[in-house]
């Protein structure tokens, strides 16, 4: 019967639509979103940014300031994503199940990743805040640990995933377990787990601004210090370097990934 | 041993020799940057043994006396709301332009820039754009859904575009020869087959949403379980509290993954 297969999807369509509306009507409720406000801050927004949002010759004046916090950043970034990847890989050799030791030290392994993925970047800023205080250290750490948890679980997908054919034909010739690992399963992982690696560098670049708004350093709070001082050109300013710094290490990688993969 | 030795070398191809600079000069990088950057004279022993301690109070002992476990859950759930009406407005409008964005559905000019309009948006980090509607706005959740909508807009553009293109080209082409227009071939061929991959990637911007609404509750005033983490180790240095608020972040950001790893096994198994 024709007429019941459209019955059924104007049935399964009618459902479907009903939830989400009632999951909307709830949450615009419980978190007290201003609809009429949230499509007219968009107009508003932009009115206003044509007229403040930009770099004027004052907020020129600052640039090379702007450009050493960035740097800052962006050194900082690129360190806490490089020394998370290497402490990533050691795990992943214990927790992915072509090289692990044994079940027991893979679900350790598995378990330790997820509690660090899932701890908010935020959660690790504000608790190493306490005893780092505002220096860079802290947002190194937060995006370290944050980064080790992420990585971790990318390269045991990424081991998991590869083929165990020169695996199984090393370990058949006798080949010990390092041999095994530097000859077989790093050479034929390691184009991934550098794309897993570049994809981090950019996540990081990213939330460092974040995490540097929450604990005062490097960019982020350059940014906040004009924003909240209504220095908006100076503001405008930061943005607008922090989006080219972005777009150059996002078409880096992705040049790189086109080689590599 | 002779015999080992007079095996040549495996050639060096292009992919190795760039893998092979990239680590070096990352590793260079990390080098220099730990040597040259002002850590600000702390004494690396005692924040350490200090954050441990701090770190056994918050994981051993959670608790306090401002914030019940139940107002910590309905913090949670206010997140949960924030999260929610940012991924479905992303949705919405990532709908319209994933259909402008994908290749067999659009003109080249057009997908062109589509892309590279969305590829804008996510260069901004999601902090900048809630505090830029945050001037218009005022702080608070309606800024915070405004800006992390954009960032949701734009990762789901390019993933619907994606699962669009996989659609097969015979059955456009079918389509079109049978006279169908447009939108028939979008809300009749496109939309229905793709459906469940859509329903998959948009729940997995709802994990990551879920993340980003915490943050914005710390650094943008939104509401939620955010605000109160940032409260209980800003301003009451209250690391109990701050214990009580990570566990149940950690207890929901664990559900999610678990539901998002089975989302994401459908869009590998289909593809």
């Amino acid at each position: 019967m024709p007429a019941d297969i459209f019955v059924r999807r104007f049935n399964n369509g009618l459902v479907f639509f009903l939830s989400v509306a009632a999951l909307t009507a709830g949450s615009i409720l419980i978190t007290q979103y201003d609809v009429v406000a949230g499509f007219t801050s968009i107009a508003k927004a932009f009115a206003w940014g044509a007229r403040n949002f930009y770099p004027d010759h004052h907020a020129m004046a600052r640039l090379p300031e702007i450009l050493r916090k960035l740097w800052q950043t962006v050194l900082m970034s690129i360190a806490a994503t490089t020394v998370a990847a290497i402490f990533a890989a050691f795990m992943a050799m214990l927790g992915s199940r072509t090289t692990r030791f044994n079940a027991l030290s893979s679900i350790l392994v598995r378990g330790l990743a997820s509690v660090f993925r899932n701890i908010p970047l935020v959660a690790w800023a504000m608790i190493l805040m306490l005893a780092f205080s505002q220096s860079l250290v802290t947002g190194y750490l937060a995006l370290f640990f944050g980064s080790f948890g992420f990585l971790t679980r990318a390269f045991i997908e990424t081991v998991d995933e590869a083929s165990l054919d020169a695996v199984e034909a090393l370990r058949a010739t006798g080949a010990g377990y390092f041999a095994i690992i530097f000859q077989a399963v790093l050479p034929s992982c390691l184009p991934q787990m550098v794309s897993w690696l570049l994809f981090m560098i950019d996540t990081n670049i990213r939330d460092a601004t974040l995490v540097g708004l929450l604990t005062g350093t490097g960019i982020g709070f350059t940014f906040d210090l004009y924003y909240k001082s209504f220095h908006f050109h100076e503001a405008s300013l930061v943005v607008i370097m922090i989006v080219i710094t972005i777009i150059v290490i996002e078409m880096f990688s992705n040049y790189v990934r086109r080689i590599i993969l | 041993m002779t015999a080992l030795q007079q095996i040549p070398g495996r050639p060096l191809r292009k992919e190795k020799v760039v893998i092979r600079l990239l680590l070096l000069g990352l590793a260079g990088t990390t080098i220099y940057a730990l040597a040259t950057l002002d850590f600000g004279g702390i004494d690396m022993a005692e924040a350490v043994r200090d954050t441990l301690a701090n770190l056994k109070i918050i994981f051993l002992h959670p608790g306090g006396p401002r914030l019940s476990f139940l107002s910590a859950l309905e913090e949670v759930i206010i997140t949960l709301g924030l999260a929610f009406l940012t991924t479905l407005f992303g949705g919405i409008i990532a709908l319209f332009l994933g259909l402008l964005g994908a290749q067999n559905l659009s003109p080249k000019p057009v997908t062109v820039v589509v892309m590279a309009l969305v590829a804008l948006i996510r260069a901004v980090p999601t902090i900048l754009w809630v505090l830029i509607f945050a001037v218009a706005a005022g702080l608070g959740s309606t800024a915070a859904v405004v800006g992390m909508t954009f960032h949701s807009i734009s990762y789901l553009t390019k993933a619907y575009a994606e699962s669009f293109e996989d659609l097969d080209r015979s059955v456009i082409e079918a389509l079109k020869a049978s006279g169908a227009n447009w939108w028939q071939i979008v809300f009749q061929a496109v939309i229905p087959s793709s459906f469940s991959y859509l329903l998959s990637w948009t729940f997995l911007r709802f994990e990551i949403n879920f993340a980003n609404a915490v943050a914005m509750g710390a650094a943008a005033g939104a509401s939620g379980v955010g605000f109160d983490l940032f409260m209980a180790s800003g301003f009451y240095f209250d690391l109990r509290e701050v214990g009580l608020i990570t566990y149940i972040i950690l207890a929901f950001a664990m559900a999610l993954e678990a539901a998002a790893t089975r989302a994401k096994g459908r869009i590998k198994h289909a593809g």
